[in-house]
C-alpha cells in the first residue's frame, strides 16, 4: 500500500465549475484495488445560492460525482491509464448526512468486481475531521478505449494534478515515485 | 432446458422487466428481447456473481464486430448458456486442481 506523506495538509478546493472534484489521491493500493481521495468543498460557490437559500449544503448528485471520480481514478490506475472508465449505473447510493461549505471530505473506493469491459465498485465519503460517514454507494462503470487523444492527454494531466505518477511499470503516488 | 438457462432468463426478466415466459432458449438478447447494452451488462454481472465466473464479453463482442463469428453464436440464449456452462466447468476444474 502506498500512502502520501502529508495526510494532514489541507486539500485544495474541488473545482466545481470544471467538474474536477478530486483534489488529491492520498492512498493507492493496486493489489487491494483500493484508493482514497481527498476533496474540500469551497467555502462559497454560486450553487449554494440555490441549494439552498439560507441552508447551504452540498448537492447529493455532486457527492455522488465525487464517488464516481474517485472510482474512476482507481480504475484508470489499475489499467495504467490505458482505457477510460465511464459511469454507467448507480446500483445504490445513500446520502446520509448534510455537508456544508468548507468541509473536507475523504472518499474511499474499492473495486469489488472486475468484469470484461466493466467494473463494479463500492465507495464511501466521510468527513475528514471525524470520519463521519456522509454517503456511500455501489457504482458500475464501462471501461472502453479512450475516444480520442485529447481526453487521454487530459486524464494524464489530471493524474499529475491529483498526485499520481504514470510510468511504464504502473501507476503510483507521485510522492512514492519520487523516493 | 438447463438450470443455467433458468438462472440467466430469471436475471434478464428481472433486470430488463421482460415477462419470463417471453424469454426462450432461441431468443436473441438484442434482436428478439431488445435488451440494451447496459441492462445486459447488469445481467452479466449478476450471472458472473452467481456462478463465480468471468464472461469474456469484450472478446466475444470483438469477434462479432470483426466478423469472426455471428452474433448468434454468443447472444442467442441457448448458445450463451452453453458458453456459461463451459466457463462454469472451467472454473470448477480450476477450483478442484
Amino acid at each position: 500500500m502506498m500512502s502520501g506523506p502529508h495526510p494532514e495538509s489541507p486539500a485544495t478546493d474541488m473545482r466545481i465549475d470544471t467538474f474536477q472534484f478530486v483534489s488529491l489521491i492520498e492512498m493507492l493500493d493496486i493489489e487491494a484495488t483500493t484508493i482514497s481521495a481527498r476533496a474540500r468543498i469551497p467555502d462559497d460557490h454560486s450553487i449554494f445560492a440555490g441549494h439552498f437559500p439560507g441552508h447551504a449544503i452540498m448537492p447529493g448528485v455532486l457527492l455522488t460525482e465525487l464517488m464516481a471520480q474517485t472510482c474512476g481514478f482507481l480504475l484508470l490506475s489499475l489499467n495504467g491509464f490505458a482505457r477510460m472508465p465511464f459511469l454507467a449505473a448507480l446500483k445504490e447510493v445513500k446520502l446520509r448526512e448534510f455537508v456544508r461549505p468548507g468541509c473536507e471530505l475523504v472518499c474511499l473506493a474499492e473495486r469489488v468486481h472486475d468484469g470484461s469491459g466493466y467494473a463494479v465498485l463500492n465507495a464511501t465519503v466521510r468527513l475528514k475531521e471525524n470520519q463521519k460517514r456522509i454517503c456511500d454507494g455501489t457504482l458500475m462503470f464501462r471501461i472502453v478505449p479512450f475516444p480520442n487523444d485529447e481526453l487521454r492527454e487530459h486524464m494524464g494531466v489530471r493524474a499529475q494534478e491529483v498526485g499520481l505518477s504514470i510510468a511504464g511499470d504502473g501507476v503510483r503516488l507521485l510522492e512514492e515515485a519520487a523516493t | 432446458m438447463s438450470s443455467t438457462f433458468d438462472t440467466v432468463a430469471g436475471f434478464i426478466s428481472e433486470i430488463c422487466d421482460i415477462p419470463r415466459e417471453q424469454i426462450k432458449p432461441e431468443s436473441h438478447v438484442t434482436e428478439d428481447l431488445n435488451v440494451d447494452s447496459l441492462d445486459f451488462l447488469d445481467a452479466v454481472f449478476n450471472i458472473e456473481q452467481k456462478f463465480g465466473i468471468s464472461i469474456p464479453l469484450d472478446d466475444w463482442t470483438q469477434q462479432v464486430n470483426d466478423g469472426v463469428v455471428k452474433g448468434s453464436a454468443y447472444f442467442v440464449l441457448e448458445n450463451f448458456c452453453t458458453e456459461v456452462d463451459k466457463l462454469r466447468a472451467s472454473a470448477d476444474s480450476a477450483t478442484a486442481a
